[in-house]
């Protein structure tokens, strides 16, 4: 790291300056810090928080930003349906990034000049029969002990807070923590901080090979030939981490594509079927202010198929008719199917890789846009040679490191991902 | 039907029906010899590293895989888990809901999973998951006449178990309440006039709450325990399967031990010769 490095706090002033470092003669800085692979959520926001602590980055993204998992992605900022028994360090990992939300969303705001999409709307995670209901009971018991803020509601009480919902309605649990952000207008945020904030992101540039030196990575070469020299290399493609075929195969992390189907819909803003998150056992339904309402998700292990098929559609609608009858009036807008990166234990992968030089930010599963602050806190940190947060040793690649459990070495190649 | 170990058990037919069916030494199915009793679905783990984990507890050899799930060209997913511990995948055709679509799924399980086996289920409706008796009897015909070894999960009925079994399938694998509902076995005397009149292995498929549920299968005379969700979705799957190992293996034991008859009245376990005369 140079010794001039300007801390956050010193930054302020100048951050609204674009591209004010010095520039090399095709336009852009000189060798960056880092390269960040993937201009996505994840990518773009470990590079703005990395800027802010005065690296030097360059995000490298092969089609443009957020054109992978980000833009089908929800947006919900959800941990308590995420909650799970044996998973409880993940668990206070996502609660220590959804804390780190407002801020994060404040700040972006600032940096970018634009609107981040963030809506403190709060979440009704409802049962639709009595069977759920004592699913939803069982979890409630999990999420008093995670003291994650929720309330266990009668049936009455939902159709309070929610009158769209079904009077089958069994139960529900109110957490008003819960909130959403709109990939649509986070990502175009994203961008404009990284670059408002003295770091580059070039599109369509697909990398092909590395640059090492003494057996560490010192860079990566693009598809047009050119090559980015720089201290770290950040791996920050989603579903595709562990199909970089740039990468040697023990330096790929054990990241498989885990489909999801997502649909839109639309309706009057001034008479929205609901006003917070709807969850149920089998869909969840995400109001934005402009009147759409999107409807996740499938869950399916299909390689790298990305095809919307009718069966999917048809369970959203059926199980977001069952929990908001209302939805039958809206307007299907968009029907769109994604890639989540999963892993063997669900949580992420952040940190140092198996190649020295080597940075992972991928992994995020169902969980990317919630898990954005603290995993972009945590490798700006490691890329400013700064202590990282306490709650992201879950997320330590490591903890895969040498296992030969199945499913990790061969990861799945290009070929598959082109099929 | 089982023929090696025929002459093996010649003498424990004699005694028990129960294990009549050629398994005294290990569980045999499909004409070959298993070591463990319990298979294990791998649907609603909540990662596959809690599906490894509770697989290798369980000790099952044989785990159900859904076709319709599952791209099994698909790497880095559920079945390369499957494969690095050497298990054996039996593809089944959960999702189906005619003959037809059974048989064409099973088609394309045989050329993906290139096995014949197939644990066939040919659902009614997706609330009660319930087998649709007519459409599986005739999936089950069909595949037979393909040359596929067919397991089929069916309802606790012993005239359709019978008549599963007069088709050809390789065994019987009656549900003991509905998929997932953990609500254990319904009907216990359906499963034992199932088990009685079988020739071929029963499996109870679909109910099994908690291990005594999985024990109860064995000490009513089943063969083996097929389930899922139990272990799936307990807070703990992988101690949940070693307890549901430990059920299978206690259960088993227990039929070959053979329980003692329900009486009325107490029956003292304390001899009373030889005790002090002190009147």
């Amino acid at each position: 790291m140079p010794d001039d490095t300007k801390r956050p706090s010193e930054q302020r002033d100048d951050v609204v300056v674009p591209l004010k470092r010095s520039r090399s003669p095709d336009g852009g800085v000189e060798a960056p810090d880092a390269v960040v692979v993937g201009g996505g959520a994840i990518g773009l926001a470990c590079a703005w928080r990395a800027a802010r602590r005065g690296v030097r980055v360059r995000v490298l993204e092969r089609d443009h930003p957020g054109a992978g998992a980000s833009h089908v992605a929800a947006g919900m900022l959800a941990p308590v349906s995420e909650a799970s028994w044996g998973e409880e360090a993940l668990m206070r990992l996502a609660l220590a990034s959804a804390g780190a939300w407002p801020g994060f969303a404040a700040e972006l705001a600032e940096d970018s000049q634009l609107e981040v999409g963030y809506e403190p709307c709060g979440a009704l995670h409802v049962a639709l029969d009595r069977d759920e209901s004592e699913e939803l009971r069982r979890r409630f018991e999990l999420m008093g002990s995670l003291d994650l803020g929720v309330e266990w509601l009668r049936p009455r009480a939902c159709r309070d807070l929610e009158p769209g919902l079904v009077p089958a309605c069994a139960a529900g649990v109110h957490a008003p923590g819960e909130a959403a952000v709109d990939p649509g207008l986070l990502l175009p945020a994203l961008t404009a901080a990284v670059e408002r904030c003295g770091g580059q992101v070039l599109v369509e540039a697909e990398v092909t090979d590395i640059l090492t030196d003494d057996g560490r990575l010192t860079g990566v070469i693009t598809g047009d030939g050119r090559e980015h020299r720089a201290e770290h290399v950040v791996l920050a493609s989603g579903a595709w981490s562990g199909a970089s075929p740039w990468l040697p195969p023990l330096a790929r992390p054990p990241v498989r594509p885990v489909k999801g189907q997502i649909l839109t819909l639309r309706g009057n803003p001034d008479q929205p079927v609901c006003r917070r998150i709807v969850a149920s056992e089998r869909v969840y339904l995400v109001p934005r202010p402009d009147g759409r309402l999107i409807v996740g998700a499938t869950v399916e292990e299909r390689g790298f198929d990305i095809q919307v098929t009718a069966g999917g559609v048809l369970e959203l609608l059926r199980e977001a008719y069952r929990a908001l009858p209302d939805v039958s009036e809206l307007e299907l807008v968009e029907t769109v199917a994604g890639l989540r990166p999963g892993t063997p234990d669900n949580a992420p992968l952040v940190g140092p890789g198996a190649l020295d030089g080597l940075v992972l930010a991928t992994g995020h599963y169902r969980n990317g846009i919630l898990l954005t602050p603290i995993s972009a806190e945590a490798v700006a940190a490691l890329l400013a040679q700064d202590p990282l947060p306490p709650e992201a040793e879950v997320a330590h690649p490591g903890r895969f490191a040498g296992e030969s459990a199945p499913g990790l070495v061969a990861a799945p190649t290009i070929e598959d991902a082109r099929e | 039907m089982p023929s090696k170990v025929d002459s093996e058990a010649s003498a424990a037919e004699r005694v028990d029906p129960g294990i009549s069916r050629g398994d005294v030494d290990g569980f045999q199915l499909g004409g070959r010899i298993w070591g463990s009793r319990l298979i294990v679905g791998t649907g609603g783990f909540r990662s596959l590293e809690a599906m490894e984990r509770a697989l290798v507890a369980s000790g099952a050899e044989i785990v159900t895989v859904a076709l319709r799930r599952v791209d099994p060209l698909a790497r880095g997913s559920a079945l390369e888990v499957i494969d690095g511990l050497g298990l054996f995948a039996l593809p089944n055709t959960a999702g189906c809901y005619t003959a037809r679509d059974a048989v064409r799924t099973a088609q394309l399980a045989r050329e993906a999973f290139e096995t014949d086996w197939i644990k066939l289920e040919v659902i009614g409706d997706d609330r009660t998951l319930f087998p649709d008796a007519v459409e599986l009897l005739d999936a089950a015909q069909q595949l037979i006449d393909e040359g596929f070894t067919v397991l089929p999960y069916t309802n606790d009925d012993p005239i359709l178990a019978r008549r599963l079994q007069d088709a050809g399938c390789a065994a019987v694998m009656p549900l003991g309440s509905p998929i997932g509902s953990g609500m254990g076995i319904r009907n216990p005397y359906n499963i034992q006039i199932i088990v009685e009149s079988a020739s071929v292995p029963v499996v109870l498929d679909a109910g099994i709450g908690t291990p005594s549920d999985a024990a109860l299968a064995m000490e009513l005379g089943c063969n083996g325990v097929l389930l899922s969700s139990s272990v799936a979705r307990a807070k703990d799957p992988e101690r949940m399967a070693r307890a549901m190992r430990q059920a299978v293996e206690a259960g088993y034991a227990a039929r070959r031990a053979g329980r003692i008859p329900r009486k009325l009245h107490a029956e003292g376990s304390t001899p009373d010769q030889g005790l002090p005369d002190l009147g």
